[in-house]
């Protein structure tokens, strides 16, 4: 009699999971073994457990044998603990009446010997069996979800998912640390394989966000704080002072005319430096909010406090210039998160044989995006600083990508961008161009035939990882030139390629604050430092943290097109979770034995929620269940054996402790 | 199988311990069998009855993983196991087991490579140490953290 009083009738189901498990624990002998065990009725092998056919076992078992109890031993309860859970209530038995247990994850994949692995299972299986007798029926408690969303980030990912959102009828409050949206796309000026002007596809998409009476946008703002729980967000967003009112500017520009620096000489950051701007400024002329912004750094009345105040002059009665304004902190209540902070590219100075900073004619792709760019520096021509045009240029592929000494992965976009320069370059400058490639990867609706295109334009392809760039020339002909120095290994010959300009297709990493970010909103990051999806394939946008979703880049290397369906993806989840209206939370929960309590307060400082008070009247400790977040820490602690957390009362978790020591 | 082989408990925390010990999984790591993996939402959890339970029913030594500091899901539970870990190694040393049979480590969700050193890394230094024996009678006080003191369940 144990649990909820009851004699503990179990049902104990072990999968196959095809040979993922059969193929290395030998199932009949676990199957067998625990039918043995105190308390089995019947134990079963099945191929998947987490088909229909399989759940619909434990559902006829619990009607047929009346069984009470049920345990799973296949694959790990991360993945299908609620599919079991819903089997039993279909069943007819309270869902927190089966104990799920791990033997894929834990045993047969990380285990070669089939005597050890099918010895462990068993011992899973028996810990599992202890265990479950003392699982006590559960009711979930079920909390309101707001009609509200937070979006951080405002690049394609974060402009689609909030627009999704909105479109939906959800608010959505769209935070952007730059100073306007876009992120990189809007660098761009050429989308591949389909060369659609980025532009004219992008630039709608953030008018419409600013103009969309459910979105609330919030540039040149960072997240500081995240509270709360799924459905019930508390954020604290800080707005950074632009010294100018967003809603008093109209875009003239007539003030970056009118500044006292009468030529730009700062570096445009926007432009990655391949322009000027004033200490006033607009990042691009298609910036949203279309207003400017005024950089305390350069500005000499920030900096100084002595200027004519030129600007303030021009702006007028509109009177948008405030340079007392002050950092703002507002607060936010959501229901939903979307994180969709994106990536920096590579820092080319980490590979200091391609010259990059050392050369001035070796660019980053980046920054030949700018160059290429209709609206960028050059109007988009492709020049050197020098103001010629280029005759040769090189582009060299997987430049902090696929590389052990810098980022071992692929960054999955660079040989498309590569190619889709290549052709640009051309198309500006008729430079006869040389893409330096390891392998060519174009897996994607028409990129393949795209690089076939481009090897018709006549785009010479060559097979090496570049070994280095210099201007130290050999021949007469290598004069004044930038040589690449390569294998070619397709002809199996070292080559010594003289160009004019090169390009490096530099990879895709992580923000540098991607380590902040994760922490800010309690989710995890990979190795690499991209933010990790709750699965990798069945759920690639949910996170470890209910509520709060990824979308973009910031989850790993990804091109435009898969960037929007992750954000539609995202914003679909985080729909469902606000159109619900409710969710229910895990019932695990500590409750106090009043009996049993001593009242001597040990749990009430513990417990990081505030979710323990003092009963004065009682004398005993009290669980404000809507506080508790289900972490069991009060229940270590108690001396008394009075507090209980559910799903993880000592009774089980000691039971399993036993169990498993076979 | 003839040769000693140490049994080991492991208490791992829900959200990054044992998330790392289904990515060692799904990367088909291979490590030393010994560890049966007991999962608790949070190292917090963590009671040091636990250890003394599972010496009891016949452990050789126990491994508490649980989020790296900073990291808790439940902001501050990895601290709270810290505290009675290190009162549990003074525990350990008065009663003459040797530290080393409990373990507590900080293994996030991506470090799959992680679970399997460590767990590799604690079976071999406990099939040196050989099998835990406690004596059944309590040692005088005087002999505490000198001699194997004895303690029972």
């Amino acid at each position: 009699m144990k649990g909820n009083g009851e004699v503990p009738r179990i049902g104990v189901y072990v999968c196959d999971c095809g040979t993922n498990i059969a193929g290395k624990v030998r199932v009949p002998e676990v199957v067998e073994y625990a039918k043995n065990l105190p308390g089995v009725v019947v134990a079963r092998e099945y191929k998947y457990m987490c088909s229909d056919p399989g759940q619909d076992l434990i559902k006829r078992d619990i009607q047929e044998y009346g069984l009470n109890r049920i345990v799973v031993a296949s694959c790990s309860p991360l993945l299908h603990e609620h599919t079991f859970r819903k089997a039993t209530a279909e069943g007819g038995l309270n869902p927190y009446l089966v104990h799920h247990v791990n033997i894929r994850e834990d045993v047969s994949w990380v285990h070669d010997d089939e005597e050890e692995a099918t010895r462990k299972a068993k011992a899973i299986v028996h810990g599992a069996v202890l265990r479950v007798a003392w699982q006590k029926p559960l009711e979930p408690q079920s909390v309101p979800v707001r009609e509200s969303a937070l979006v951080v980030g405002g690049g394609i990912a974060g402009i689609t998912a909030a627009l999704t959102l909105a479109e939906a009828g959800k608010h959505v409050y769209l935070v952007e640390r730059e100073p306007t949206i876009g992120g990189h796309m809007a660098k761009f000026d050429k989308t591949f394989p389909t060369l659609d002007c980025a532009a004219c596809i992008l630039t709608p998409k953030m008018t419409a966000v600013k103009d969309h009476p459910n979105i609330t946008l919030l540039t040149y703002s960072e997240v500081e704080e995240v509270d709360g729980y799924v459905g019930n967000f508390k954020v604290k967003v800080r707005k950074k002072p632009r010294y100018v009112h967003e809603d008093r500017c109209v875009g003239c520009l007539e003030c970056i005319e009118a500044c006292v620096f009468k030529e730009p000489r700062f570096p445009n950051e926007f432009d990655l430096g391949l322009s000027k701007r004033k200490p006033v400024y607009i990042p691009f002329p298609q910036a949203v909010p279309p207003v400017v912004t005024i950089d305390p750094e350069t500005c000499l009345y920030l900096r100084l406090g002595k200027c004519k105040k030129t600007c303030v002059e021009a702006c007028g009665d509109r009177n948008a210039i405030d340079f007392d304004m002050q950092p703002e902190t507002l607060e936010l209540e959501v229901g939903t998160i979307i994180l969709a902070t994106g990536f920096k590219t590579f820092d080319p100075h980490r590979t200091p044989k391609y010259g990059y900073g050392k050369y001035p004619e070796v660019y980053t792709s980046l920054e030949i995006e700018r160059l290429v760019n209709s609206s960028g520096p050059t109007g988009g021509e492709v020049v050197m600083r020098n103001g010629q045009k280029p005759k040769r240029v090189g582009i060299i592929h997987c430049v902090g990508s696929r590389d052990k000494n810098t980022n071992p992965w692929c960054s999955k976009v660079c040989c498309m961008y590569s190619l889709k320069l290549a052709h640009l370059i051309h198309e500006r400058s008729g430079a006869e161009v040389y893409n330096f490639y390891i392998d060519m990867r174009t897996p994607g609706k028409g990129y393949e035939e795209f690089y076939n295109r481009l090897a018709k334009e006549g785009v010479h392809l060559i097979r090496g990882r570049v070994a280095e760039v210099t201007d130290a020339p050999l021949h007469p002909e290598e004069e004044g030139k930038l040589i690449i120095r390569v294998e070619d290994t397709n002809i199996g010959v070292v080559r010594r390629i003289p160009v004019d300009m090169v390009v490096l297709a530099v990879g895709l990493e992580p923000q540098p604050d991607a380590e902040d970010v994760r922490r800010l909103f309690n989710i995890s990051c990979s190795n690499e430092g991209w933010f990790l999806e709750r699965h990798p394939k069945l759920a690639p946008v949910e996170t470890f943290t209910d509520g709060v979703f990824v979308a973009g880049a910031c989850q790993g290397p990804k091109d435009i097109p898969e960037t929007v369906a992750q954000a539609q993806a995202a914003a679909a989840n985080a729909l469902a979770l606000m159109d619900k209206g409710s969710v229910l939370i895990e019932p695990n929960v500590a409750q106090v034995d009043e009996e049993l309590c001593s009242g001597c307060h040990i749990c009430i400082g513990l417990c990081p929620y505030g979710a323990i008070s003092f009963n004065e009247e009682k004398k005993v400790a009290e669980v404000n269940e809507a506080l508790c977040k289900g972490c069991g820490t009060c229940t270590a602690a108690c001396p008394s054996g009075a507090l209980s957390q559910n799903l993880f009362s000592d009774h089980e978790v000691f039971s399993e402790i036993m169990g498993v020591l076979l | 199988m003839s040769a000693y082989e140490p049994k080991i408990v492991g208490i791992f925390c829900n959200w990054c311990a044992y998330t790392a010990a289904d990515l060692a999984g799904i990367s088909r790591m291979k490590y030393a069998p010994n560890v049966r993996i007991v999962r608790v939402m949070c190292s917090g959890r963590f009671d040091p009855q636990m250890v003394f339970w599972a010496f009891k029913h016949g452990a050789d030594g126990v491994l508490i993983a649980g989020c790296h500091p900073g990291d808790c899901h439940y902001q501050e539970g990895n601290y709270k196991a810290l505290r009675r870990f290190k009162l549990l190694q003074k525990l350990l040393d008065q009663l003459g087991i040797e530290r080393e049979r409990v373990r507590l480590e900080w293994i996030s969700a991506s470090e799959g490579e992680k679970v399997k050193q460590v767990i590799d890394e604690m079976t071999e230094t406990l099939r040196r140490l050989g099998p835990l024996r406690i004596q059944e009678t309590p040692q005088a006080p005087e002999a505490v953290g000198t001699a194997g003191g004895g303690h029972h369940g």
